[in-house]
Parts: structure tokens; C-alpha cells; sequence
């Protein structure tokens, strides 16, 4: 199911703590330096919304964004 | 050996913590905790004119605010010191400011992300069965010695491709750069001289003999003009995969033991729980940190309001961040599978720890193995644990017994 939060990813503050790829790799991938990025359009699928919160409450870097739709 | 003239007198003992820090005295050695709060509750920057005049910040947001601040405080100096000779050897880039900082860096990474780590996993877990095969028929063993010291050793000689005996050499010249190096200028400089030269020797053979390892990755890597790295670029670099990489992850997964050891409650639920050690594995960094780094001051300027000025060193104290109760609730408490967590252990901003992921995995598995074979253990009372002093802090004497107590 297609639920209504969305994250991203802010590539200037990403210092590629990699913490959200360990806590939600379904939502998060790294490049090949370790930086990250959200998968596809950042579409969190309804399954997925407490794990979108536990990555974004775990970067050190304060740098993923979640928005509701 | 040392010339006793490079030899800084020895520290008097400190009585008035908020204005005279000394994270080389004893006590702090030993327990710093309870002085963190204490200073913390004083300021979110102190001071003290040790070290030719070096500020602490004691906060989260005061750690922050000079990570992130690269135009007024630089990395040149890493490590705070009794005495700031000419800087010599650089070991970029953890000792670059930017500009030069992020290409250095980007030719790191990508040895050293998640998906290289799988890879390295299966070795790392074999070194951890190796040193436990050596001891575990004796009930007992002290844990830095005989397994902690050894796993990131051989684990970043694997990587580099040289011969994991080799060791004892590594721990050697770590302890003289990291420990004696803060008062001793010649242990320093002796550590170093013989660390380049081994280095220099394996790039030499490389040259005519490449290898796929982590040196030949650095040799063959080109800037941004399509150039080859200097040969002092690469040995540089190959400085500090092994100073940076080695006894911070042995005192991690020290302090990690030493915590399970003295923690039943823990110990049991890990035993358990074992899809609880990702955050476990974050928890026991948060709480027991083992990398302080430093700056220096290059402009005057002001941090969570308190003025700080150039010609200082910076203690930048990851440790006293994350047991910061403004940010972490309960930080003084070990919370094994607390949810919300940006610890700062491996930095915060472009300095990041390049091998956090390495780290994380080590951790992981030394762990992992040991409480699969050892489920049981305790402190040994008839021993001691003794820790190490000043830029990095975790056990480097652990005695444990095995099995219940009876």
C-alpha cells in the first residue's frame, strides 16, 4: 500500500553515516562513496512509515526529510 | 629510546576541573565521566592553559557548532599536546581543511562502505573464532590482550594486504604516536619514522609487483588532473588507516565487553535478542566513545556563546557529546536497545570517520562470536582493568572469567 510520508535525502548535509541504510535499506541506498539517498521517489510505502522515522531520528547529520503528503 | 630532554614534566595533579582541565590526569583516565558533568554544568566551553591553552567543548550542540565549523577551527593538529612542533607528517585527510579535504577523502571511501565490508565479514569472524580457540579452554583470559587488541589489527592488514603477523608492530607504533606522543616529542617521531618506512617498503615492492589490495587501490588512485597520488600522499594516508583504525576499534569493542561483563541484564538479552545488536552495537558506542580529536583555533569567534580565541587547541570531546543529557534522555545510562540515537562518536560534519563502517562491522562480529562461544563471563575481581589515557579511551587490560558465577 502507498502510504502518505515521503523522505529525502539532503545531499549537502549526507556525510554518509550510513545509519539510515542499516535501520530501512528498503528506503535508502548509498553511492559509491557511502553517501545516501532515498530509493526511487522517496515514496514510503505504508509498511515502511515507522521505519522512514526511526532512520530520519537517527542521522546524526539531521540530514533526511520526511513530509507528510 | 627516547631522550629523556623531549620528555614533558609530568602533569601536576588537577584540583580545580573547570578551569584547569587535563584529560591525560588520572582521574579522568579512570572515570571521566562524573568530570564531564561537572563541566558541563560550568559551561559549554571551558578552558585550561595546559597544553599551551586548549578549550573543551562540553556540549552536543557546542561539539557540533566547531565540527561544522571548518573556517574557524582546522584539523592540521589532531591531537591535542604538551608541545606544537612544525607540522611535518600529514595525514590527509584527517589532517585537511578544505579545500583539500574532500578529494583526499573521496578516494577513501569507497573501500570502506557498507557493501566492501560484507565482503571483509567472513575473515573478520574467522579472526574472532582464531583468538578465541586460544583461550577459551582456559575459563579465562584478559580480553584486551589476548582477543580486543588483535581483531582491527589483523582485520586492516588484511585489507591492506600485508602480513597480519606483523601486528605487534602496528600496536607498537600506536601506542608511541596516540599515548607516549602527547608528552614525548622523539616517541612520536620515532613511531612515525619507522611506520613510513615500513609503509615506503610495500609501496616500493608494489611498484613492480601490484597487488589488488587497499595499497595498491591508494598507488593506482589519480586526482582530479588524472595525476598519481605523491608517494608521501599515499604513505600519509596508509598513517592513518592504521593509526585511526586500530586501537579505537579495540577500545570499542573493549568497552563493549567490559560493559556485557559487568551487565547480566544486557548480556542475557543480546544472548536472546541477537536482531537487537544494530542498535545495541550504536547504544555502546553512544555510551563509551572512544575517540576525543581536537582542532585548532585559526580566527577568533564564539561557540554556544562563549568567545574563543586563535593560537588554542580545541579538545573535541565525541565521548562528553554523547552523554549529554540535553540531547540523549537518560545519557548516563546504558539503554541496549534505545531507539532514537545520533551519537557523534564517529564525528559529525566532512570529518566523519572514513571507517566508521568498518568499525561498526568489527564491533558486530567480535561481539556476535564471542557471545555465541562465551555467553557467560564476568569481571575477573582478582584482576584489574586499567584503561588507556588521553585521545582515545577504552580497557587495555580486561581480566574476565567464564561461565556462571557460582
Amino acid at each position: 500500500m502507498a502510504g502518505k510520508l515521503k523522505i529525502r535525502v539532503d545531499q549537502d548535509k549526507c556525510q554518509g553515516h550510513a545509519r539510515c541504510k542499516s535501520l530501512a535499506p528498503e528506503l535508502f541506498d548509498l553511492d559509491e562513496f557511502g553517501n545516501a539517498h532515498e530509493v526511487g521517489d522517496g515514496s514510503v510505502p505504508e509498511a515502511l512509515e515507522d521505519k522512514a522515522w526511526l532512520a530520519q531520528s537517527n542521522c546524526p547529520e539531521i540530514a533526511i526529510e520526511v513530509t507528510e503528503e | 629510546m627516547s631522550d629523556s630532554a623531549s620528555i614533558m614534566p609530568e602533569h601536576p595533579p588537577v584540583t580545580d576541573w573547570v578551569n584547569d582541565f587535563d584529560h591525560t590526569d588520572p582521574t579522568w583516565t579512570e572515570n571521566p565521566f562524573p568530570i564531564w558533568e561537572k563541566l558541563r554544568a560550568a559551561s559549554p566551553v571551558v578552558h585550561t592553559e595546559r597544553f599551551l591553552g586548549c578549550y573543551m567543548p562540553t556540549t552536543y550542540q557546542a561539539v557540533k557548532e566547531i565540527s561544522y565549523d571548518t573556517d574557524h577551527f582546522s584539523s592540521r593538529r589532531v591531537i591535542v599536546r604538551d608541545v606544537r612542533p612544525e607540522i611535518t607528517a600529514r595525514a590527509p585527510p584527517i589532517t585537511s581543511d578544505p579545500p583539500e579535504h574532500k578529494p583526499a577523502k573521496q578516494l577513501l571511501l569507497p573501500p570502506f562502505t557498507p557493501d566492501a565490508m560484507k565482503k571483509l565479514e567472513p575473515r573478520v569472524r574467522a579472526i574472532c573464532n582464531e583468538l578465541i580457540d586460544e583461550f577459551i579452554a582456559d575459563g579465562k583470559c584478559d580480553a584486551a590482550a589476548r582477543y580486543t587488541k588483535h581483531i582491527p589489527v589483523r582485520a586492516i592488514a588484511h585489507m591492506l594486504g600485508i602480513p597480519e603477523k606483523d601486528g605487534d608492530l602496528f600496536i607498537k607504533w600506536i601506542h608511541g604516536i596516540l599515548e607516549l606522543g602527547i608528552k614525548d616529542d622523539n616517541a612520536l617521531m620515532e613511531a612515525v619514522r619507522e611506520m613510513t618506512g615500513y609503509f615506503a617498503g610495500h609501496i616500493e615492492q608494489r611498484k613492480t609487483n601490484p597487488t589488488d589490495d587497499l595499497i595498491s587501490t591508494l598507488m593506482n588512485a589519480r586526482d582530479k588532473d588524472g595525476n598519481p597520488l605523491a608517494d608521501e600522499h599515499v604513505l600519509g594516508s596508509l598513517r592513518l588507516l592504521l593509526i585511526a583504525g586500530i586501537d579505537t576499534t579495540w577500545s570499542a569493542i573493549g568497552s563493549s565487553l567490559w560493559h556485557l561483563a559487568k551487565t547480566p541484564a544486557d548480556r542475557e538479552r543480546l544472548v536472546a535478542e541477537p536482531e537487537l545488536m544494530p542498535l545495541a552495537v550504536e547504544e555502546l558506542l553512544r555510551a563509551y566513545s572512544p575517540v576525543t580529536m581536537a582542532r585548532e583555533v585559526m580566527k577568533e569567534t564564539t561557540i554556544s556563546g562563549c568567545p574563543v580565541k586563535a593560537g588554542n587547541m580545541v579538545l573535541l570531546s565525541f565521548p562528553a557529546a554523547n552523554r549529554d543529557p540535553a540531547m540523549f534522555p537518560d545519557a548516563d545510562k546504558v539503554v541496549i536497545d534505545r531507539k532514537e540515537n545520533r551519537h557523534a562518536a564517529f564525528g559529525l560534519g566532512i570529518h566523519r570517520c572514513v571507517g566508521s563502517n568498518l568499525a561498526r562491522m568489527e564491533m558486530t562480529v567480535a561481539i556476535e562470536e564471542w557471545l555465541k562461544r562465551i555467553p557467560d563471563f564476568r569481571l575477573d575481581p582478582a584482576g584489574k582493568v586499567t584503561w588507556s589515557e588521553g585521545t582515545v579511551r577504552g580497557p587495555r587490560q580486561l581480566p574476565m572469567l567464564f561461565g556462571k558465577a557460582s
